[in-house]
């Protein structure tokens, strides 16, 4: 039934690297410290104290903005947004209002095969970061390490228009973070979150229809899947003649579902005024020089060159640049001497599985995966075997030769040596061979799949297959 | 020399007599403690906390200083802070109920320097509750009296501090000023009262009221005094990012050096004349004193700051907006007062605290201020506030184009007595009318103690360009020197 077009928009929230807090000297490092250990006055917003920022963190939103080929004003400020709430130490939040750091910019994405598409920023500004309440039998506990730890708000235009978009706008942009240095941008560490809003609107439409906004979205699987939900649980009242609430709903990671957390009529009054304890902030065009200097290689061009440079089509040099840590690995590999192609294959596949699979994001090195497609290449080891080896780099860390030896996985091209399993193959198969000789050709694989699995893989198929047909013919 | 002869000394005479050897810090220190422990209760009551044993460890430690060769201007000089400026280990209430128990962890920049230039702090002064009001009636504690006559007011904000000074329980004392604090109590109990520019002195450690206003300065006997006491706490500080990175000139020595008013152009803005409820006698003797300046060599000019009728609506959305935020800190949770009933949820401890534990002022305040910051009425009330704040800004740089001060009376009317104008918050406002508009456009202003009217000090406002305390001391210590009237001591002061 669904004539419908969805409307997206990400709201992020991006922890920045610094060594300090955004407004005091306290150290950011609080991953696993006990609670209330890394504070001090002013983050936790006693009587009296003042601000002074942390001109890390504008410089790396200054350097987010420029890869975001955005306009950075000269003339920027913070302000104060007024809400109370336990984990938000002073009453307010220091933020930026209607001056934000950087404003407009775009990024390109791409999902699956389809063509490249240009998703535009609104804004992106710098604001501090809050405590962390954990709810407990008779009551709630404040933890404010995190609060005062810079936070970049990166809003994204309505330009998205399916959950898989979204998730590839996601992926760009941590493509983006990590490579400029300016955030670890891990979802699951909550150095990247973010809020979703999601409207419908029939398929020609061009205004905009009523949008939701989904909170509480910890990883990509739940940005994905919330959007997923949101939009048939939208189509569903609309379908049925009903209107869509404007209003803040939850994603429930168990249950698969959003639900109500705020209705337009309780929505905050933020009586953002500027900050009177901070100067505006002027950002000088040399200072913005010195920055644009230091960008390094982006996604983007990084993609271009792989494309250029290696030979590797769109799609492969896209999803290769998406992730930091396997076009490294590419790289690497390619220096230690592999075919581009088949590094670039070996790694979006097998490794990009093992990664995923192995909990502390496991790690092979470079030359071990050029040695291993080196030992494939000369016909030491077979496909097989080599899918058998690379899980044992990752565990052991293993050069791959001194695998293949340990587990006997070299490949057996001696005729002589492959005799007697081919001979097994034929007398335990008489139906295929049969079958074979009756002119069905395709049987000759079967038999080629039982010596193989009778060799564990280490025969090499090319010979298999000629000592079968061989014996066949015979 | 007997403690009475002690504590009538300025911090000047002070620094001789330690220098000399005559009186260690410890035994001015005592002189002082024991006056303010035999008087302070019984008339003024001035401080909220006497910090006896912190005194007499600092005053012990001066004297090592004094005894290793040191000399410095305050090495061993007592004073008293305004509640409103934290200190370490020592309790802070900003004159609240929600601040009861609030002892800072560490101290703010100015009671910092203060300690490393030697001062020993005897204890902090009563003022109205977070620094609003023009009385000290609204102290969550207790009311300060003025030192001239027990019934009536010292003043306020800073009314423990001035009235401190004037009770002669300390030689200096700071207060903080964000629309007339420190010079409408100055004028209210007879001594010289400074602010300085906005940013001349960190706020580092300053519980803050209005945070675009509030300015630390001094109360003292002598203008003398108030120049040596700015040069101890002005200066940039890292940790203030308002705070304005400029030199800062040795206040004292420039006074000595141009003593004439010779070729100074002073300027009478005609809206701070004749105005409705100026007290007559108060008039009449800021008139006096402005022929005083004249004999000294200057020319006076009438001008117009024709925005200043402005002023008093305008400090009134802009103060109250920032007090609006810089208080929502205190709910409860942590440091500040809380109450917290059985089964009571988050918004009723937010509720009950705030409601219990703020006084009617000060929650007058935050709703005007809410209120003004409101999605809808923002541009009709704070940004419109914001740019009328600029006229008056501007009123005072075409002025300072062609003079070097300004001169004004500080308050339209001499103290007051207790609850006169408790229960009409207007009345209470016009109390700094002349000085509200210093502290819009940022500039520093000095009171000086010029004559009586009725037996009651009566202030005169000299007001400078921005960064030049140098003119404004300048012009108030001519004029200090050709009269008697920093001679004059109140009745507590003769106890």
């Amino acid at each position: 039934m669904s004539a419908y077009e969805a409307v997206i928009g990400l709201e992020c929230h991006v922890q920045l690297a610094t060594a300090s807090k955004m407004f005091c000297g306290c150290p950011t490092d609080y991953a696993g410290a006990a609670p209330n250990t890394h504070v001090c006055p002013i983050c936790f917003g006693m009587p009296g104290v003042l601000p002074v920022m942390n001109r890390t963190a504008i410089e790396y939103t200054l350097l987010t903005g420029l890869a975001l080929n955005a306009d950075i004003p000269e003339a920027t400020k913070f302000d104060r947004k007024n809400y109370p709430y336990p984990d938000l130490v002073k009453g307010y939040q220091i933020s930026q209002y209607d001056m934000p750091l950087v404003k407009g910019g775009s990024l390109e994405i791409t999902v699956g095969d389809g063509p490249p598409r240009t998703i535009g920023l609104e804004r992106v500004h710098l604001e501090e970061d809050t405590g962390k309440l954990t709810h407990v039998a008779g009551g709630s506990l404040v933890d404010f390490n995190r609060s005062g730890v810079p936070l970049m708000e990166m809003v994204s235009q309505p330009d998205l228009r399916t959950p898989a978009e979204a998730r590839a706008y996601l992926q760009k942009l941590r493509a983006i973070l990590r490579t400029l240095g300016v955030s670890g941008a891990d979802m699951e560490k909550g150095q990247l979150r973010c809020d979703v809003n999601v409207s419908l609107r029939p398929v020609g439409e061009t205004k905009l229809g009523t949008k939701v906004e989904v909170k509480n979205l910890n990883s990509f699987r739940a940005v994905f899947h919330s959007l997923e939900f949101e939009i048939a649980r939208q189509t569903e009242l609309l379908d049925k003649g009903e209107r869509i609430q404007q209003e803040t709903r939850g994603w429930i990671e168990d249950r698969g579902v959003t639900v109500t957390q705020r209705t337009k009529e309780e929505a905050h009054d933020y009586r953002y005024f500027p900050e009177p304890d901070l100067p505006p902030l002027f950002v000088e065009r040399a200072w913005l020089a010195e920055l644009r200097a230091c960008l390094p290689e982006l996604p983007d061009a990084r993609a271009a060159r792989y494309m250029r440079s290696f030979g590797l089509g769109a799609y492969d040099a896209e999803a290769l640049c998406i992730d930091l840590v396997e076009a490294d690995l590419f790289e690497a590999t390619v220096a230690a001497g592999a075919d581009a192609k088949k590094a670039a294959n070996w790694i979006q596949n097998d490794v990009h599985r093992l990664r995923a699979e192995s909990p502390d994001d496991g790690h092979v090195d470079a030359r071990h995966l050029a040695e291993l497609i080196g030992l494939l290449d000369s016909g030491k080891i077979g496909t097989s075997a080599a899918r058998q080896v690379l899980p044992e780099i990752f565990r052991t860390g293993k050069s791959p030769s001194a695998l293949v030896e340990e587990l006997g996985l070299a490949q057996v091209s001696d005729t002589s040596e492959l005799a007697s399993a081919v001979r097994s193959a034929l007398d335990a198969n008489p139906t295929a061979v049969a079958d074979y000789r009756a002119g069905k050709a395709t049987a000759i694989n079967f038999l080629k799949g039982q010596v193989m699995k009778a060799t564990r893989g280490k025969a090499n198929p090319q010979v298999v297959e000629d000592l079968l047909r061989h014996h066949l013919a015979s | 020399m007997s403690n009475q002869e002690l504590t009538r000394l300025s911090i000047t005479a002070l620094r001789d007599l330690l220098h000399r050897r005559e009186a260690s810090a410890l035994e001015i220190a005592r002189a002082h403690l024991e006056r303010i422990e035999a008087l302070d209760d019984t008339t003024v009551r001035s401080l909220l906390t006497v910090t006896r044993a912190h005194a007499e460890q600092q005053a012990q430690k001066a004297d090592e200083r004094i005894k290793a060769g040191e000399d410095s201007p305050l090495l061993g000089v007592p004073m008293i802070l305004k509640d409103v400026m934290i200190t370490n280990g020592i309790r802070t209430t900003a004159g609240s109920k929600i601040l009861e128990h609030f002892t800072p962890i560490e101290d703010g920049t100015i009671t910092r320097r203060l300690a490393e230039a030697g001062t020993v702090l005897l204890g902090k002064a009563n003022m109205d509750e977070f620094a609003m009001g023009s009385s000290t009636e609204n102290s969550a504690y207790w009311p300060t009296r003025n030192p001239w006559d027990l019934d009536r007011v010292p003043g306020g904000s800073s009314g423990g501090s001035a009235a401190a000074v004037g009770a002669e329980f300390a030689p200096f004392s700071l207060g903080t000023d964000t629309g007339g604090s420190i010079r409408q109590p100055a004028a209210l109990c007879g001594v010289v009262g400074l602010k300085p520019t906005y940013g001349r002195v960190s706020r580092y450690g300053l519980i803050a009221f209005a945070s675009s206003l509030d300015q630390i300065g001094p109360f003292t006997r002598t203008v003398e005094d108030t120049a040596i006491v700015l040069s101890a706490i002005a200066g940039h500080d890292k940790c203030d990012s308002t705070s304005l990175n400029a030199s800062v000139p040795n206040y004292a020595d420039e006074l000595h050096k141009e003593p004439s008013l010779k070729g100074m152009r002073l300027a009478l803005p005609r809206e701070y004349f004749g105005v409705e409820g100026m007290e007559p006698a108060v008039d009449a003797s800021i008139k006096q004193a402005i022929g005083e300046l004249e004999r000294l060599g200057a020319t006076f000019e009438e001008v117009s700051l024709p925005h200043t009728q402005y002023g008093l609506a305008t400090y009134y959305l802009i103060a109250p907006a920032e007090c609006s935020a810089n208080l929502a800190r205190y709910d409860g949770v942590k440091y500040s007062s809380s109450v917290r009933e059985p089964g009571a949820n988050l918004w009723d401890v937010y509720e009950k605290t705030r409601g219990q534990c703020f006084g009617r002022e000060v929650k007058r305040r935050i709703i005007l201020g809410t209120y003004a910051l409101s999605s809808g009425y923002y541009d009709a009330y704070y940004l419109k506030a914001q740019k009328v704040r600029t006229l008056i800004k501007r009123d005072f740089d075409q002025v300072f184009e062609r003079f070097d001060a300004v001169v004004t009376p500080t308050s339209p009317n001499a103290a007051f007595e207790l609850g006169a104008k408790t229960q009409d918050p207007l009345a209470m406002y016009l109390n700094d009318l002349f000085t509200i508009p210093t502290s819009l456009a940022g500039l520093p202003g000095i009171s000086v103690p010029a004559g009586l009217a009725n037996g009651l000090p009566v202030g005169l406002q000299i007001i400078g360009r921005a960064l030049d305390e140098s003119t404004v001391l300048r012009v108030a210590h001519a004029y200090e020197q050709a009269t008697e009237w920093h001679n004059q001591r109140s009745r507590v002061a003769q106890l």
